[in-house]
Order: C-alpha cells, then structure tokens, then sequence
C-alpha cells in the first residue's frame, strides 16, 4: 500500500513536469510558426494590426509574454481564444466541446475493446485456419480504408439503406446518434489491436507454461482465458494507453461528416491560423490525458504480470 | 580485444561465429518454404517494379495527360482503369502515385522503426530512471501539436532540400524536374517517422520488460553477457511478432497521413499525387464513378497484404522458438 501511494505521489511529480515541458514547448513553437493570429486574408491596416498585438500583449519581448501566460496558467486562467472564436473563455470553450469528444472516444474505446481483442485471440486461437485468414483480411481492410471512406459508407449503409441510425448531427444522450461516428472511430483501432492480441497470444501460446497446463489436461478455454491472455494481451494494452487518448482529442474527419461538435476541428483551425491560447488549452488537457492514460497502463500490466511486480519491488 | 583464454570458454567463441551466420541464412531457408510469404514477396516485388518503371512506359508516362474527350470513362483498351474527370488516365496516376506512397511508407517506417525499438528496448530493460525519462519524453512527444511540429520542420528544412536537390543533381546529372517532387518531401517524411516511433517504443517497452523478467535472460545475465548482447541477441529476437506487426500497421496508417498533410498544403502537390491523395479523392466521388476509389484502394490493399503475409512469414522465420517445433 505505502509503495502504491509512493508510486502515484511520484508519478504525479512526473506528470507536473511534463506538463510544464510541453507547455513551455507549445508556446514557443506556436510563435516560431510562419504566419500569426494577426495576418489575415484581407490587409489588416496596420494601427488596427498594432491595437490587436498590444491587447493580446503580443507587442512585449517573447520571454515576458511566456512568463505572463505561465503565471495565469498556473492561477487556472486560459485566456480566451484570439482568433478562431475571438473573445471567448478557452476554459468555457473546453467544457463544451470536450465532453463531446470524451464520450465519443469512450464508446468507440469499448467498441474497439470488444471487437478486436475477442477477434484476435480467435485469429491466434485458430492460426492459419479459415477463421484467422477471415479476421486477418477483415482487420487489414479496417487498416486500409480510412475513416473518410468508412465512415460515408457506413452512414450509406446504416443511415441511408437501413434506415437504423440518424446519418449526422450529435444530441447527447441519445445513443443512436453518437453511434455511427464511434463505430467509425472504433473500427481503426479494433483492427490495430486484433493484429497486435494475435501477435501476442502467439508469443504466448508456444511457451512451456502453456504446454505444462496441457499436459496437465486443463480445458482449453481456462487455459487462454486464465493463462495465456495474461502475457497475450501485454502488446495490445501498451497500445491502448496512447489509442484511447488519440480517440478522445478528435478527429476533424468524422466530426465534418457526422457534425459531431467536437474539439478536433478547433485545434486544427487553432493550429492553421496560430490561435495560440486556443492550442495550449487542448494540448494541456490532452497531455494530462496521455500522462494519466500510460500511468493506468503501467498499473495494468503491473497487475497482469506477477513477474514484473517482484521486479518492481525489487 | 584481449582476452584471456583461461576465462572465456571455448563455447562462447563458436556461437559468436556460427549463430550469426545461420541466425539469418536459417531464417530466409524457412521463409523461403513459405508459400503464403514467398507470394506476398513476389507481388510486392511486381508493384514496386512496375512503378519504377512506369516513366519510362509508352502510354503511362505522364500521370498529367488530359485526354479530354474522354473523360469519366469506364475501363477500355486505352485507359485501362478508366480515366477521372480531368480524363488523366487512373492507371498512370495511380502508378506514379505508387513511386511516393512506398518511398513515404519506407523511409517513414525505418526511421520510426529504428527510434522506437532503440528507445522501447532500453527503458524496458533499463527499468527505473532511465525508463521513466524517456517515457515522459514519450508523453510529451505524444501530446505536442503534431502538425505544427510537421509545418514548422518542413518550413526549417525547405532551403536545405535545394541544397540537397542541387547535390543529387550534380551527381547523378537526372533531371532536376524529375526529382525535385520527391527530394522536397523527404524532410517531411523524416519528420512523419521522427514523431511515429511513440506507440511502437511503448508496445516494444512492455514486451521488452516482460522477457527482461525471464529465467532465460537472468541465465544469460549470470553468464556474463553484455547488456548490449543480451538485448540485441536475446530480447529484441524473442519481441519480434509485436514488432512486425506493429511495422506493417505503420506503413498503411503514414501512407493516409501523408493525403491528410498534402490536403493541408504539406505534402505532395499537384500535378504530382500519391495513392492517399487518389483515395481521398475518390473518396469524394464515391457515388458518381466509385471506380476511382475501388481502384487505388485495390493496390493499396494488394501492397499492404502482401506486407502483411511478408511480414507474418518474417516473423515466424527469425522467432527463435518456432526452430523447435
């Protein structure tokens, strides 16, 4: 238990300094970029130009405009977006964008989950039969087709032939039309993960505990589930930390052809015009995200791998 | 080297020798009987081929040729895919696009693949410290505005690409318009593949530390082996299934990212494409001519399939332990 405690208190050490790292590498990439909130299509006379620069300070040395965006950063102040949704609270654009997206992520996650691990162990269970071939060319059709050509095919086939699920527009709480853009979402990394549980059971299944469980007469299905998927499922859960972050931040794809509000689009507008506040809000929450995601991980496989505990408390 | 002959065992000298030599002639002998690897070889190798060749093909050389009065035609003897709606013929394009989709999915795959394992093997077996610095780094690298790193690298690298280009020129004496489409993007893959090793470095760190935790690899520590032996000869062999794999998941996935840049005015630009860009555009056209999206994809598909049992062939070959059954 105290070693648990001093392994959190020390991975939250960890994720402060990341957080701080990325930050400060946010700020100056965003200002070494090409172009700036202020260039616009249209000239922009210059004494309006010079007004907008003062008020967002960008008139100060670069140095002083970093220490004043980490000092309100610190105080949990944003700042609001300067160009793309110009005048508006980031924080307040966050909490109505990403639980959206969260939600999004998380269904897909478990759509992925139940599609690609059960797929993969199958595939390993029955290596080189019909059943392995099947799921194999399924998953590299999932691989090859990206989500702009999935996912109007399945709003053609779901939406437009069946008739079963609304085609487009996100009305929280009604499951049926968050579904179509989480399958879309999903079936990518429901593929990644039935290729990698299959190279994972098949490192598994050729080693001596297996065959000694064999050999003992074990039935089958204990054997994988209770021993095999242990080591099986290593690759495929190292995988799903950064998986699962990289659903929940978006994707401009699915949210422009389901209009999903979600936060995807934003950042990459934020990103093409150098709407400085409104990148460092998402890519902060989404560090915090990634941090807090691989720690997960790491417990997972710490729990799955009484090897790598003895190892760790070692 | 010196070494003193009363301690190093004569047993030690003769795998030096003999397993390096059939660690890999062993693994092409076993590959070689694999039909399934041997086929995906073998299409690989015709694709790859065939778009090599293509510039210099009669009928296929210019991917830009407008054949006006027949454009949005069906397959026929003259355009045997059909043409699109400017009447370039598809075949061609998606040929020449073939020349920068698989130098995008190499050079990519290599750099992310060499980072990745270099970094995933070292924390995995390294543990402590060293694990968790560069598994922050990992974390910060993930969560940093990739596209802006990309924009910000290509615009950095853009005067050194002239250089680069003039150089290639003078010593090849090519044509500087024939190469300077793909020189251009060569910053911008290294920088796809220099930010594209994060998930394989974790997946490669959670198997690495899973076999550092092995009988075999505390054998091999009692013996005395290097660290730098115990994890290129008996860690990184016994982890290869996840790294195979994940290889060939790499290739596809920075293919697509590649059309998703060259949207964003990144990548490759017009006239010249790449089997993303034509995917996506067929992707537009999905209803009006669906044979401008089912034939890049076709080739796509054909390429990365034949990767995938080239790959899954390699595997089985170089597993250590498939030897025994």
């Amino acid at each position: 238990m105290k070693e648990m405690l001093r392994t959190i208190a020390s991975r939250l050490t960890q994720g402060a300094i990341v957080l701080f790292v990325l930050g400060t590498l946010t700020f100056f990439l965003v200002h070494a970029l090409p172009y700036g909130p202020f260039q616009d299509e249209k000239a922009v006379p210059d004494h309006v130009r010079e007004r907008l620069e003062q008020l967002h300070g960008y008139d100060k040395p670069l140095l002083t405009q970093y220490g004043l965006r980490l000092k309100n950063i610190l105080s949990g102040n944003l700042g609001s977006s300067i160009k793309v949704m110009e005048g508006r609270e980031v924080s307040e654009i966050l909490r109505q964008a990403f639980p959206v997206s969260l939600t999004l992520g998380l269904i897909a996650l478990v759509i992925a989950i139940s599609i690609g691990i059960p797929a993969g162990i199958m595939a390993a269970i029955g290596r080189n039969t019909s059943v392995d071939y099947l799921i194999m060319a399924a998953a590299l059709f999932g691989i090859c087709l990206p989500s702009f050509v999935i996912g109007p095919m399945l709003a053609e086939f779901f939406g437009g032939h069946l008739g079963w699920f609304p085609v487009s527009g996100w009305n929280f709480g009604d499951l049926s039309t968050m579904f179509l853009p989480a399958l879309t979402l999903g079936l990518g990394s429901a593929a990644y993960l039935s290729r990698l549980t299959r190279a994972g059971m098949l490192e598994v299944l050729h080693q001596d505990f297996i065959r000694t469980a064999r050999a003992k007469g074990q039935k089958n299905h204990i054997i994988i589930l209770r021993h095999a998927l242990r080591g099986g499922l290593i690759p495929s859960i190292a995988f799903l930390g950064p998986a699962f972050a990289g659903m929940i931040s978006g994707s401009v794809v699915i949210e422009s052809i389901f209009e999903v509000p979600g936060i995807g689009s934003l950042f990459i507008k934020a990103i093409e015009t150098g709407d400085e506040t409104l990148i460092m809000g998402p890519v902060l929450l989404y560090g915090s995200l990634i941090v807090l995601a691989n720690f997960l991980v790491d417990l997972v496989q710490l729990w799955l791998n009484p090897r790598l505990r003895a190892r760790a408390s070692a | 080297m010196e070494k003193s002959p009363a301690i190093s065992p004569l047993v030690a000298d003769v795998s030096e020798s003999e397993a390096g030599h059939s660690l890999w002639s062993d693994a092409w002998l076993r590959l070689r009987h694999n039909r399934a690897a041997m086929c995906g070889l073998a299409i690989l190798a015709s694709i790859i081929l065939l778009c090599l060749i293509v510039p210099f093909l009669p009928i296929l050389a210019d991917p830009a040729l407008q054949d006006l009065p027949n454009k949005n035609s069906p397959p026929s003897a003259k355009h045997w895919m059909g043409s699109d709606q400017l009447g370039r013929d598809l075949l061609s394009r998606i040929l020449h696009g073939g020349r920068i989709s698989i130098l995008v999915g190499l050079i990519t795959t290599m750099v992310s693949l060499t980072i990745g394992v270099a970094v995933g093997s070292v924390a995995g077996y390294v543990g402590g410290k060293t694990d968790a610095f560069l598994m922050r780094v990992v974390d910060i690298l993930y969560s940093l505005p990739f596209l802006i790193v990309v924009i910000l690298f290509s615009t950095l690298a853009k005067g050194y690409t002239n250089d680069f280009t003039d150089w290639v020129v003078d010593l090849t004496g090519w044509k500087r318009d024939s190469i300077a489409p793909f020189t251009g993007l060569i910053p911008l893959f290294v920088a796809i593949g220099a930010l594209s090793w994060l998930s394989i470095s974790r997946i490669v760190r959670a198997s690495v530390q899973d076999l550092s935790s092995r009988e075999f690899i505390e054998a091999a520590k009692s013996l005395g082996l290097t660290h730098r032996r115990i994890l290129l000869r008996h860690i990184i062999p016994n982890a290869i299934g996840p790294i195979v794999v994940y290889a060939t998941l790499t290739i596809p996935s920075v293919m697509l990212f590649e059309a998703t840049l060259s949207f964003l005015g990144l990548g490759v630009q017009p006239p010249y494409s790449s089997w993303g860009i034509l995917i996506k555009e067929g992707a537009d056209r999905m209803l009006s001519n669906p044979l401008l999206l089912i034939f890049p994809s076709l080739f796509f598909i054909a390429t990365l399939l034949s990767l995938n049992f080239l790959g899954d062939g390699l595997r089985d070959a170089l597993d250590p332990k498939s030897s025994k059954d």
